[in-house]
């Protein structure tokens, strides 16, 4: 069983490697020869300053995702769980709304957006997503009831997704720029913010390392966990605080991405049926190869015009979970 | 009395906001088998969560070797007292070895990997249950029965000196409930003291003492060959059972 883990983790970085190459080759003017680029300092420039860190970065985000997922489906006991069930989505959007908002700029503006603008719609989304848990927590009253959570996360989504709306309505001026945090974007991910996300992966990767038994004991239901002295309170809370930070670091730098939190345990899951330590760190990776992926495809497919990254996450993930669907009802009812 | 591993002392308990135990006082001694039997809502597994310290008590206190369980760590509790719940699911995507081996949680330091003494185990467990060899299966691809023998397995492979099991027997067929009592018999011969609640009255009067639970109250406890059990058990089953020996055992007959 670690062998394959370790067999499936390489493979994952493979991919990752061979992604990154294309990444840096692939432009608005389709396939760069990286020799030629090279020799060319312009080109060079727009290489290093803006299709590796997007690449890079869309690769962190799809792993910060990949294993928000893991973490929501263990935790909630439920393969449908995904990232956004704590009403992060809805507060991170809301937050953004409320900062474009606040800079009161046009489309345009706001596109071509100054270094503090960015800082600022990240930090604000970054902001509404953790208020949201805490909204969220508070009305569960804690961590404990994981269907009074679940719950709670859904109105909290909607009731701050009708408050975004609110927003969005009074000012139209920025409703472009929403559509595209809501769509998801890769496109404006710079080297700073790659470091940034880079360190908070870092982080929750090695708290959902730590707590990776808390979740295998979990699959047994919350009683037995208990009785097999897992202080479950203290450790779901550290669950959802990690759920929390992942979540909200990839929502405030690259809008609502669809469906990689959700798809890429199940992607891991056909490939390696295993306890919660591989399976976590091996749905980062597959989100990490998902997203970079779709970011690839993106710019590829209408060059020079761009496609919005989460359309492509939920083709491609999407595509790939209804043939595995398809696959595994023709084996049942073959059976 | 002293030489009860695990007591009650007048445990009252809530579901909800409905008091669901009134004052129990039940004293566990080492090295006994006890069932406990009772009509559908009596309380049972109620008790049974109440015992593993799964469940706070409104009133009163349960004890493990003369302390209190809500002062116990959570580690120390779960060394001590096993308990096996009533249709445990999930876990499909782990193989019956992994389930087995989450039994061995409270014996391993965090995160350090499973050493000899948790192999070997895991090993005893899975071969008692008659389940080592698909060890490697994932759960979700089992039958109901082969899915109870892993959990079944997942309890015995903590090596607790108290094992609670509540329903241990569902979904098993004839061999496997035999292999159960075998398993059992060898725990409390060790010296070990098991709990179980149980439906089939003939099974649980294999054990050593019989608690009668009935409306959230001990309605009776006493050795299972003793006559008085056997009446407070028709009795509680508004005599619609006869309890009667055969070939040196007793069996419950159904009595229209």
């Amino acid at each position: 069983m670690n062998r394959r883990a370790a067999l499936l983790g390489t493979g994952l970085m493979l991919l990752a490697a061979v992604l990154l190459a294309l990444g840096a080759a692939v432009g608005s003017t389709g396939l760069d020869s990286l020799r030629a680029v090279r020799e060319d300092p312009v080109a060079w420039q727009i290489v290093r300053d803006i299709r590796l860190p997007r690449t890079v970065g869309a690769w962190v985000t799809g792993a910060l995702l990949g294993l928000a997922g893991a973490v929501a489906q263990g935790l909630f006991r439920n393969p449908l769980a995904d990232p956004y069930l704590l009403g992060s989505g809805s507060g991170a959007s809301l937050g953004a709304a409320l900062a474009l908002l606040a800079a009161g700029l046009s489309p345009a503006a706001a596109m071509a957006g100054g270094w503090w603008l960015q800082v600022g719609i990240t930090g604000a989304a970054f902001a509404g997503a953790v208020l949201a848990v805490v909204f969220t927590l508070t009305l569960a009253r804690g961590a404990q009831h994981t269907l009074r959570l679940l719950l709670g996360g859904v109105i909290v989504g909607v009731v701050l997704g009708a408050a975004k709306d609110m927003v969005t309505l009074s000012a139209p001026d920025i409703l472009q720029s929403m559509q595209g945090f809501t769509l998801g974007s890769t496109s404006f991910l710079g080297w700073q913010a790659v470091a940034l996300m880079a360190s908070v992966l870092a982080l929750c990767l090695g708290a959902s390392w730590l707590l990776a038994p808390v979740l295998d004991g979990l699959t047994l239901g919350e009683a037995t966990a208990a009785s097999l002295g897992l202080s479950l309170p203290r450790l779901r809370a550290a669950l959802v605080a990690v759920l929390a930070l992942a979540t909200g670091t990839a929502v405030a730098h690259a809008g609502l991405i669809a469906f990689v939190g959700l798809a890429a345990p199940h992607l891991v899951r056909p490939l390696l049926r295993s306890t919660h330590g591989a399976l976590l760190l091996l749905s980062a990776g597959m989100g990490g190869a998902l997203l970079m992926a779709a970011d690839l495809l993106a710019r590829w497919l209408l060059a020079p015009q761009e496609l919005p990254v989460g359309v492509l996450t939920a083709l491609l993930g999407g595509g790939y979970l209804l043939w595995l669907m398809h696959r595994r009802s023709m084996a049942g009812a073959g059976r | 009395m002293s030489g009860a591993v695990l007591q009650a002392r007048a445990v009252h308990a809530r579901l909800g906001h409905v008091e669901v135990l009134h004052g129990i006082d039940l004293a566990l001694p080492a090295g006994r088998w006890t069932s406990i039997v009772g009509p559908n809502g009596a309380g049972k597994s109620t008790l049974l969560k109440l015992l593993a310290g799964l469940l706070p008590c409104s009133g009163g206190a349960v004890e493990l070797q003369g302390r209190p369980l809500a002062q116990w760590p959570g580690r120390a509790r779960a060394r001590e007292v096993a308990w096996l719940g009533q249709g445990e699911g999930g876990a499909d995507d782990l193989s019956a070895y992994d389930v087995a081996m989450l039994g061995r949680l409270p014996h391993r330091p965090w995160l350090a990997p499973p050493g000899p003494a948790d192999h070997a185990a895991v090993e005893r467990a899975l071969r008692a249950t008659h389940a080592w060899d698909w060890r490697a299966r994932p759960l979700g691809e089992l039958s109901g029965g082969e899915r109870q023998r892993v959990l079944l397995a997942r309890a015995l492979a903590v090596e607790a000196p108290v094992l609670l099991m509540d329903e241990p027997l569902a979904n098993l067929d004839p061999p496997h409930q035999a292999d159960w009592l075998a398993a059992v018999r060898s725990r409390v011969a060790a010296g070990g003291t098991v709990v179980s609640v149980l439906h089939e009255i003939g099974f649980a009067l294999q054990a050593d003492d019989v608690v009668v639970l009935q409306a959230g109250r001990v309605a009776h406890a006493g050795a299972a060959n003793d006559a008085a059990t056997h009446r407070a058990l028709e009795a509680v089953f508004e005599n619609r059972i006869a309890i009667r020996p055969l070939q040196g055992q007793w069996v419950a007959l159904p009595r229209p």
